[in-house]
């Protein structure tokens, strides 16, 4: 039998007694032990968005360009041809730690459903992952995992995956980042919505059967972790990527006939959440009748059916005169579609089992009474600018080239990307590691997409607001690299406890920043997600604002990659002051993390990737790499090692301290390779961009100003030793 | 020639295969459903990559059993011409039609990247704008490609000249290196006695444009369009 319904029971299924006081004066009763479980859900961190919701806000949404920003189920941007880009990224972190292969699987599906639920095919997948230090014994299980679970699904789903970013460090250990991003197509014209709409219309589950897993999902997406969180493994769901391959075809196949009013798919708090928001947006009623739902197990109760959190769901409302047609459809493709309720009048959701009303909750209080919290903040305390010449090198430039190149943070990536198919699809222009954004063109046309995840951490926990802004400018920048035209981002804001006011401080700056940048630079949300509570033992992450970039090219051909071609001049466009605090040679040559990160000045970052754009597109810049992680000498170094062609370097100015020059990580930088650096550099003079000749391509070393030089090859060897090594290696 | 392409739930690669027939035949392949029964007026069936029925079975197990393979076995008899792509090739090896097995990848793991294979032989409708002993660039994507049959079916595949690819350095040059999967012999795809039934792990479809990234699989297309 179901528990008694009081509060200490509301405080486990963690609501606050002030927020359950709220729950029984909306109801004017004591709630159900079902109606308790809606509140829990909806009122969850997960689903409510309570503490962000005051900071998300701020974050500029419009452009004219933005067809749908956040709200719906993903963003939705003008691409031009009469087509949309769907998109959005979503976090899968605490799931990722407890199961990491099904984590990690169900978050890609996850994502894929907010978008083809907007009507679009999905045409590329993203991730952004944080692992724990790698030497802790734990990392090594959590990362095969997740690679396992993001091929496993995205393989077999048939969407290709062209991009991502991986960063280790030890704020990670207890509390690993899956963060997955999906981008579809549709015509611009046909975007379905979640909206519910016409009193009598069937409401319509499809996809697979509902069993008892994942229930509470995102409660616990929104509490810490303690050392027993292994005993929440039934809260994870399972995927089953073939099912989800079948809901894409057969929705997208229904979706072409003018059959769906609304469809919204199951995510966390499932059935729930699908039925309360599509009928809350529409400002109707619902009823349910659960013993309609198709179910995988027996005995289910209607708490267990409200929040079950299986995966490859969809719930729509369907016009009457076409119900027919879906399910002839849905039968064609062996999936399960069953009428469980219609949409009413009340402005109450009814949930019905065995005709025993479950729960009766008026949708408007559930909704605009939903908690909202301004909790407090406290600043980051600011550190100071680091002067370079006082940091001594004992290291000298291509020992810790070589060095850095194989570092976790900066070597080759290869291993996890050839666990992905990147290729199905046939439109993949730019594979991982060929440029600074995917390039993926649209099928039957010229148009492509450029795609990236960019974020740096170390940054953020350093200065949130800067860090905020420059994972925004780093994504616009990787997008700029290719040639694109960058147009929109989604969030993914994974941060700590937001009751702990350093947290929240963190989380208030970081949107700061990242509102200047996306003003600054035309660049606005259109779709995101927020996870906090993302701490273990009490420990919390780095703040991490993951931005995932979309872009256009016009012409699929104006793509530029990264790979030095020969005999090319290598310019420096962008001002080098030689910024070595926060950066990746400090870290991992000088053994230090300190000191305030790189500035991000907006205007500098506009101005020089419009002049570098603008020179892609003329056919100028022949290749091209933005300058971020370790600097220009290891931006060098990964488009020698993409082409296997080196280059002879010419002598730093000799203001700036060598490894100052090659490794400080400056903002708004790129390397090009250019035909004529007379009059490249002129040109640039002439429009007030800082451009300067660094060397020249060729040869099979790199060959530096100190007299150093470094084969290809050698640095080939450093750059993927790391991963193989650690992962596939007897060293155990 | 006219071409079809078998859609069985969960294949995914049908619209890279689209593509590619079409850039070389002119016209549209025509699709055909799984459960349906007919293919006459098709002188190609092409089954292509992806994960029928989600591959939880052995691979390709469960679409060998589904209605359409009736009639596909029954093309094969009638000498008629069929290709069978990384899942397609799994099919057609469960089905019958082509003889062993695909196991999983020797490294346990999902394999995709871009591979070199040789061609053996340049004498079939697949691959006669090749020439023997050149290689191409193809992309490899599966988890389960790992050639493998008895001795005495691979004697039978070397003895009559049945391996129509192997994987191989750029040179040509067959090393363990090069043979990720771990495939018996370095197979990468075999014929049937009658050269007409081809099936290959890697995707010659996903090259067959420059722009992405090279067109090293586009002659294949092009000697079906000419046959």
């Amino acid at each position: 039998m179901n528990p008694v319904v009081n509060e200490s029971l509301a405080r486990s299924f963690g609501l606050s007694a002030e927020e359950y006081g709220r729950v029984l004066a909306i109801m004017g009763r004591t709630p159900s032990f079902t109606e308790l479980g809606v509140f829990s859900v909806m009122w969850s961190e997960h689903c409510s968005y309570k503490s962000s919701r005051v900071w998300l806000k701020q974050l500029p949404t419009k452009a004219p360009w933005v067809i749908h920003g956040p709200g719906e189920n993903a963003g939705v941007v003008d691409i031009g041809d009469g087509l949309a880009a769907i998109f959005k990224m979503e976090s899968h972190n605490h799931p990722s730690f407890i199961e990491p292969y099904q984590g990690a699987a169900t978050g890609v599906g996850g994502i894929l459903r907010d978008v083809f639920t907007m009507g679009a095919r999905p045409i590329a997948n993203l991730n952004a992952l944080r692992f724990g230090r790698p030497e802790n014994p734990r990392t090594k299980r959590v990362v095969d995992g997740v690679v396992r679970g993001i091929g496993g699904y995205g393989n077999c789903v048939g969407v290709p995956t062209v991009g991502g970013e991986i960063n280790f460090h030890p704020a990670y250990d207890g509390n690993p980042l899956v963060n997955a991003m999906t981008v579809g197509i549709a015509a611009k014209d046909k975007i379905f919505l979640s909206a519910a709409a016409g009193i009598g219309n069937p409401v319509v589950y499809v996809g697979s059967k509902t069993g008892r897993d994942g229930i509470h999902g995102a409660t616990m997406a929104s509490t810490e972790f303690s050392a027993d969180s292994e005993d929440k493994r039934p809260t994870v769901q399972v995927g089953d990527p073939f099912t989800e391959k079948l809901l894409i075809e057969a929705c997208l196949e229904l979706m072409a006939t003018d059959a769906i009013v609304a469809i919204q798919d199951m995510g966390a708090a499932g059935l729930t959440s699908s039925a309360v928001e599509m009928a809350g947006k529409g400002n109707v009623g619902i009823e349910l009748d659960l013993d309609q739902v198709p179910a995988r197990e027996t005995g289910m109760t209607a708490y267990e059916f409200m929040l079950s959190e299986s995966q490859e769901r969809m719930l729509m409302v369907l016009r009457p005169d076409r119900e027919q047609l879906a399910r002839d459809i849905f039968a064609k493709w062996d999936l399960d579609f069953s009428i469980i309720g219609r949409i009413t009048d009340t402005g109450r959701i009814v949930v019905r089992h065995h005709g025993i009303v479950e729960a009766d909750i008026p949708l408007a209080p559930l909704n605009d009474q939903a908690p909202l919290y301004t909790r407090p903040t406290v600043d980051t305390p600011k550190q100071e600018k680091l002067n370079p010449a006082r940091i001594e090198d004992r290291y000298g430039l291509t020992a810790a080239l070589e060095k850095l190149v194989g570092c976790p943070d900066l070597c080759s990536r290869a291993w996890v990307w050839d666990q992905y198919d990147s290729t199905v699809g046939g439109q993949t222009v730019k594979r991982p590691g060929a440029a600074d954004a995917a390039v993926v063109k649209l099928e039957g046309l010229k148009r492509a997409l450029a795609l990236t995840t960019d974020c740096t951490p170390r940054y953020c926990l350093a200065d949130p607001e800067v860090g905020g802004a420059q994972a925004v400018a780093e994504a616009w920048r990787n997008l700029t690299a290719v040639g694109a035209r960058p147009l929109a981002i989604t969030d993914n804001m994974n941060f700590g406890n937001p009751e702990k006011p350093e947290i929240m401080g963190q989380f208030a700056a970081a949107i700061r920043g990242m509102a200047a940048a996306c003003e600054a630079l035309d660049f606005p949300v259109v779709s995101g997600n927020v996870s906090l509570y993302n701490e273990t033992e009490g420990k919390a992450i780095l703040p991490t604002p993951a931005i995932g970039g979309l872009g256009v090219l016009d012409d699929a051909a104006q793509a530029v990659g990264l790979a030095l071609p020969p005999w090319l001049d290598i310019v420096l466009v962008g001002a080098t002051t030689g910024w070595l605090g926060q950066s990746i040679w400090l870290r991992e040559i000088a053994g230090r993390e300190d000191g305030a990160p790189p500035p991000v000045d907006l205007a500098v970052e506009r101005a020089n990737g419009d002049f570098v754009r603008t020179h892609i597109l003329n056919g100028t810049i022949r290749a091209c790499h933005d300058v971020s992680d370790g600097g220009v000498l290891v931006a060098l170094a990964e488009m020698a090692m993409a082409s296997g062609i080196g280059a002879r370097m010419m002598a730093h100015p000799r203001d700036i301290p060598g490894h100052a020059f090659w490794f400080g990580e400056d903002q708004a930088r790129y390397l090009v390779a250019v035909p004529d650096h007379v009059s490249f550099t002129r040109i640039a003079e002439a429009a007030g961009i800082p451009a300067m000749r660094l060397g020249t391509s060729g040869g099979q070393n790199l060959t530096l100003p100190d007299g150093g030089t470094i084969s290809i090859s050698t640095l080939r060897t450093a750059h993927e030793r790391f991963f193989p090594s650690w992962m596939d290696g007897d060293n155990s | 020639m006219k071409a079809g392409i078998v859609i069985f739930p969960g294949i995914n690669r049908e619209r890279d295969m689209v593509i590619a027939l079409e850039a070389s035949f002119g016209v549209k392949p025509k699709m055909v459903w799984h459960k349906d029964t007919d293919v006459s007026g098709l002188d190609l069936i092409v089954i292509p990559g992806g994960f029928s029925f989600g591959d939880y079975l052995r691979c390709g197990a469960m679409a060998a059993q589904s209605p359409i393979m009736h009639a596909v076995k029954a093309h094969a008899d009638r000498g008629g011409y069929i290709l069978g792509v990384c899942n397609g090739f799994q099919i057609l090896t469960e089905a019958g039609i082509l003889p062993g097995a695909l196991l999983r990848n020797a490294s346990l793991r999902f394999l995709s990247m871009d591979c070199h294979l040789r061609v053996e032989r340049a004498d079939t409708v697949f691959t006669r704008q090749y020439q023997t002993g050149q290689t191409f660039r193809s992309v490899m994507a599966h988890g389960d490609g790992n050639y493998f049959a008895d001795t005495a079916t691979l004697d039978r595949l070397e003895g009559n000249n049945l391996v129509a690819l192997r994987y191989a350095t750029k040179a040509g040059d067959i090393t363990p290196e090069v043979n990720l999967n771990g495939s018996a012999h370095s197979i990468a795809g075999i014929l049937s006695p009658n050269l007409r039934v081809l099936g290959l792990m890697p995707h010659p479809e996903d090259l067959v444009d420059p722009m992405m990234g090279g067109a090293d699989g586009k002659p294949l297309f092009d000697a079906l369009a000419a046959a």
